[in-house]
């Protein structure tokens, strides 16, 4: 009995149970909707599965690693990432009219994945080294850093990726202490480039926000993915049709309803009331990870989980932002619910890092 | 101090990142708040707006699909044509057990196994609320008996449908390709094109030959109807209603009695032939032996039969014409004398005495003539006449491989002609530069000896050699090939013909031009490589036989027809045109694994003229042809 108890604390003595759980409730909802959207299709659900289980081995043995050992991948992955971005842009394959694999003979990369983990962790490494001597020029470093990559991957072009690593780079610097002025001054900027981002947009991505403000303009065409979701989420009133009966989604009206628009399934079916008790799963999930955040001990660890915490809040707005009509259409899936294996892996990595940082010890600094 | 001053930071650091942290948290529980407003709005203000969208009066925008443009050939007769028809198909979500409801229909109407497997794939490919095909053409006897078992089926239905069809099957397989349902890659395409709005509710989109390049006139314009349906998706009323527009139709340049003579011609025989209009670059007739039945393909191919097609080791499925690369041959000898006169390397009395070989100087290796002891006296008449190879040998090496190869390359070998189909293959005219970019290799003075002859590196479609020679025929004007000679609106019923492009005019001396043309002449004469395929005929023609290697011949061996295995047996070739004073056609012919161009390519060649000038049926040539055989002359090359 003993010893079962003692390889049982030795398997989990570096998962974070109360993060966990919120994990795995939240994947259990995106099977229950997965199965309903794809209209009972096992296999795809079962797919998904191997992908969840996947991810979660993947979670717990970065989870073993002790923080210190993966600060020093920082420069590395940081580095790697770089190179196979500017690999795809050099000699990437084109695909729906974006480039943004890399063929490696053995197997197909997606280089802008990595960067969504390499990223926080090679800005919260900057800091951290330039700790005591924070200036302005060590912002202006990191904002360099950061634009690299975002620029390569907006030029794939991959709008929604772009966005999400921008904003996690942006809440290390923001994290890091820079100061009000400069933050008011880069929102103004972003506005002001405005100009300068439509015209190196694509033909489409302008459409997706050109129906952002009116979607009946194009009833047939990009504004049919935001009608036909709004008028999923708000049929399925506040107690929702049912499991399985969201005419919506049986009858095909949704588009990808398994991958970015699956929120409107479960919206659909599962009404206001689901939404609320969904929104406050993220929430708790979410505010577990603000107090891992706020009690790590070092700064390098403080910014990555800071990072990271708020990056899977952003994913979260973004994606129910973009289903309910509030925000363009910029392809940016659900996070634990949407059907696909690459942002599973990515999100529990996230975790994986927090779940490291609260379980081995804290070192002071002295 | 400096202990202190890093602790004092620390706590400053730490202070400063909690505070941010808080803020950031405001910011979160403000987003989600926003998040919340918008679902309450939708959800409960506007709940009723969006049930009565969703549920009560849906209104559904259906697109009408357009029946697809017709493909004529030049005299009108049908080579692509629609039908409607009645077909059984399944939405298998509306289906429990797709298994036992299959072997419940296979036993009112007849459902092959291949059925079977193809609709199981399809279900595989396809959403499950799609209605997807089990059987096309359903007969009336069919249709009724299902139409009294219907309630038995749930989820299965009769839906009249339009379908295409090829009614010449394997003839002309290659030039009209096929249409066949829309997979993935296409649908990327399309998104890319922004053309997908066009192809709500089309099933099928071109995938190869003229379907695939005509796609956007075949395809014609989706029309809409937006109608209010019920909950369970039936229609009540119809709002507005915008009619399809029909996909124009074509009218290709070929002449599908040519083309059906030339196929007589070849017989069983592997090879190609293409023909052009001298005057225009028309296609008249574009053969592929063997072709393929077209029609298996529109509905999805089963695996028995994609397996017949795609492990025939006689390759139906590789368009010969289009993209089957093979040395020239002799054939490339005209183009060779061409450049002699025009690069001033050789004047028409020049003679060489012929010993059977040739060889550098200071160099052992032999390169042989086909004749062995050689032709005697040649000069550049005799030389294309009896197509002697010694000749060219050293002409080759007097001329230089990057003077053949610019010379020459304006006669398009080696390079894509541009015809309007995809898929066409560049082919090779090899130079010096070429050999050091591919093989790092400089270029030896033996490598330009068998591109004398269109051996060694040269590789070129019969494609390639049809339009080379149409140049020659017309005296240097290069028309783009092109197999669309109309096209016809749809809407207005007007015929608007596709201009002839001249792509480049050679600038050839005449009188040049006209020494190596009577030498074509001659080469179909009593003495010439060509002679037996002329007899009886009432006409001139000009031609030049060749012989391709497939496997090279050692030093010292001699090639053994009948000790060969089959498929390494020479292919034979021919060019010409017809008549030879005013060209009307210009044609390349390439019969696989069957020896020497002079008996085997020219007398299909002949049949094609025959019939394109007089109207005379293959079957008449070849009594004509067989009335007086001469047995005492060899084959030549």
């Amino acid at each position: 009995m003993i010893e079962i108890k003692k390889i049982w604390y030795y398997f989990v003595r570096y998962i974070d149970g109360f993060l966990l759980i919120g994990i795995l409730a939240l994947t259990f909802v995106g099977l229950i909707v997965l199965y309903s959207a794809t209209g009972g299709n096992i296999s795809k659900v079962s797919h998904q599965v191997i992908n969840i289980s996947i991810a979660l081995i993947i979670m717990w043995l970065v989870a073993n690693i002790p923080l210190q050992q993966i600060k020093r991948l920082a420069l590395p992955m940081y580095m790697v990432g770089l190179s196979l971005l500017i690999g795809v842009a050099l000699f990437g394959e084109i695909n729906n009219g974006a480039r943004r694999w890399l063929d490696l003979g053995v197997t197909r990369i997606q280089p802008s994945e990595l960067m969504k983990v390499a990223i926080p962790l090679m800005m919260a490494w900057y800091f951290d080294k330039h700790e005591i001597t924070l200036r302005l020029r060590d912002y202006a470093g990191a904002t360099v850093l950061l634009m690299l990559p975002v620029f390569l991957i907006l030029k794939q072009p991959d709008l929604g990726t772009a966005i999400l690593i921008a904003a996690s780079g942006f809440y290390v610097l923001f994290l890091a202490g820079l100061s009000w002025r400069i933050i008011v001054g880069l929102i103004t900027a972003a506005l002001g480039s405005f100009p300068i981002v439509w015209s190196v947009m694509h033909d489409y991505q302008r459409q997706r926000i050109m129906t952002l403000l009116d979607p009946s303009q194009d009833p047939l065409g990009a504004g049919y993915h935001t009608i036909q979701s709004s008028i999923a989420i708000g049929s399925g009133g506040v107690i929702g049709k049912g499991w399985q009966n969201g005419t919506q989604t049986q009858l095909d009206f949704l588009p990808e309803q398994s991958t970015d628009f699956i929120f409107a399934v479960f919206s659909e079916e599962f009404g206001l009331i689901g939404n609320t008790l969904l929104l406050l799963l993220y929430l708790i999930v979410i505010g577990r990870c603000l107090i891992i955040t706020a009690n790590a001990s070092t700064q390098f660890t403080r910014l990555i989980a800071g990072s990271i915490t708020l990056t899977f809040f952003t994913y979260i707005f973004v994606n129910m932002g973009m289903v309910s009509g509030i925000l363009p259409v910029v392809g940016v899936p659900l996070p634990l619910i949407s059907y696909g294996g690459t942002s599973m892996v990515t999100m529990l990595l996230g975790f994986s890092i927090l779940m490291s940082i609260q379980t081995h010890p804290k070192l002071i600094k002295t | 101090m400096k202990h202190k001053v890093e602790l004092r930071d620390h706590a400053a650091e730490l202070r400063k990142f909690r505070l941010r942290l808080a803020v950031s948290t405001g910011f979160i529980v403000l987003f989600f708040m926003l998040l919340y407003a918008r679902f309450y709005y939708l959800q409960v203000s506007q709940q009723e707006h969006y049930h009565t969208l969703a549920e009560a009066n849906r209104i559904s925008i259906l697109p009408l699909v357009p029946n697809r443009g017709l493909i004529y050939d030049r005299n009108g007769q049908i080579l692509a044509q629609n039908y409607s028809a009645y077909a059984l198909e399944i939405t298998p979500s509306k289906v429990v057990d797709i298994e036992s409801t299959l072997d419940e229909l296979a036993s009112i109407i007849e459902i092959t196994p291949n059925d079977r497997q193809r609709f199981k794939k399809l279900m595989k490919e396809s959403k499950r609320f799609k209605s997807l095909p089990l059987r096309n053409r359903l007969s009336d006897v069919e249709i009724a008996t299902f139409a009294t078992n219907r309630y038995r089926f749930p989820g299965v239905e009769i839906k009249a449908r339009i379908f295409r069809q090829y009614p010449q099957r394997e003839i002309v397989s290659h030039v009209i390709g096929y249409i066949s349902r829309i997979n993935d890659q296409d649908l990327e395409q399309l998104e890319v094109s922004n053309e997908l709005n066009n192809y709500r509710g089309s099933q099928y989109i071109g995938k190869i030959g003229i379907e695939q390049s005509y796609e956007k006139q075949l395809h014609g314009i989706t029309g809409f109807e937006e109608v209010e349906t019920d909950a369970a998706g039936r229609s009540i009323r119809v709002l507005s209603h915008t009619p399809p527009i029909s996909g124009n139709n074509l009218i290709l340049s070929l002449d599908l009695g040519l083309q059906e003579a030339a196929e007589k011609a070849f017989g069983d025989r592997r090879g190609a032939l293409v023909a052009l209009d001298p005057n225009n670059g028309e296609v008249l007739a574009f053969v592929s032996k063997p072709g393929y039945d077209n029609n298996l393909f529109i509905g999805g191919i089963d695996q028995e039969n994609w397996n017949m097609l795609n492990n025939s080791i006689d390759r139906p499925l590789n368009n010969r014409a289009l993209r089957g690369v093979y040395p020239p041959g002799s054939t490339f000898k005209p183009f060779m004398a061409l450049a002699a006169l025009e690069l001033g390397k050789r004047t028409p009395e020049y003679s060489i005495s012929d010993p059977g070989y040739f060889s550098l100087p200071g160099v052992n290796r032999r390169y042989r003539d086909w004749k062995p002891g050689g032709h005697g006296r040649v000069n550049l008449h005799k030389s294309l006449v009896v197509s002697c190879d010694t000749y060219y040998y050293g002409l080759a090496n007097d001329l230089g491989i990057d003077n053949i190869h610019s010379f020459i390359g304006q006669f398009g070998l080696g390079k894509k002609t541009g015809i309007d189909i995809e898929g066409e293959v560049s082919g090779l005219l090899p130079s010096s530069a070429w050999k050091l970019k591919q093989f790092k290799q400089k270029w030896y003075a033996g490598d330009t000896i068998s591109v004398a002859i269109g051996q060694g590196y040269n590789l070129t479609t019969p494609l390639q050699l049809a339009f080379a020679t149409m140049i020659i025929a017309n005296n240097g004007k290069a028309y783009l090939p092109r197999l669309v000679k109309q096209i016809q609106n749809s809407q207005t019923g007007l015929i608007e013909e596709v201009p002839p492009k001249l792509l480049n005019r050679l600038n050839l001396k005449p009188h040049n031009l006209e020494i190596v043309k009577n030498a074509l002449i001659d080469v179909t004469r009593p003495g010439g490589t060509a002679a037996k395929a002329a007899i009886n005929a009432t006409y001139t023609f000009a031609g030049k036989t060749g012989t391709s290697q497939v496997i090279g011949i050692k030093q010292g061996e001699r090639y053994n027809e009948k000790s060969i295995n089959e498929r390494h047996r020479d292919h034979a070739m021919f060019i010409a045109y017809a008549p030879a004073e005013n060209p009307k056609i210009a044609l390349a012919v390439l019969i696989e694994n069957t020896g020497t161009g002079g008996s085997t390519a020219a007398p299909v060649a002949r049949q094609v003229f025959d019939y394109y000038l007089l109207g005379q049926l293959p079957d008449e040539t070849i009594a004509q042809l067989t009335e007086s055989v001469d047995n005492s002359e060899h084959d030549h090359l």
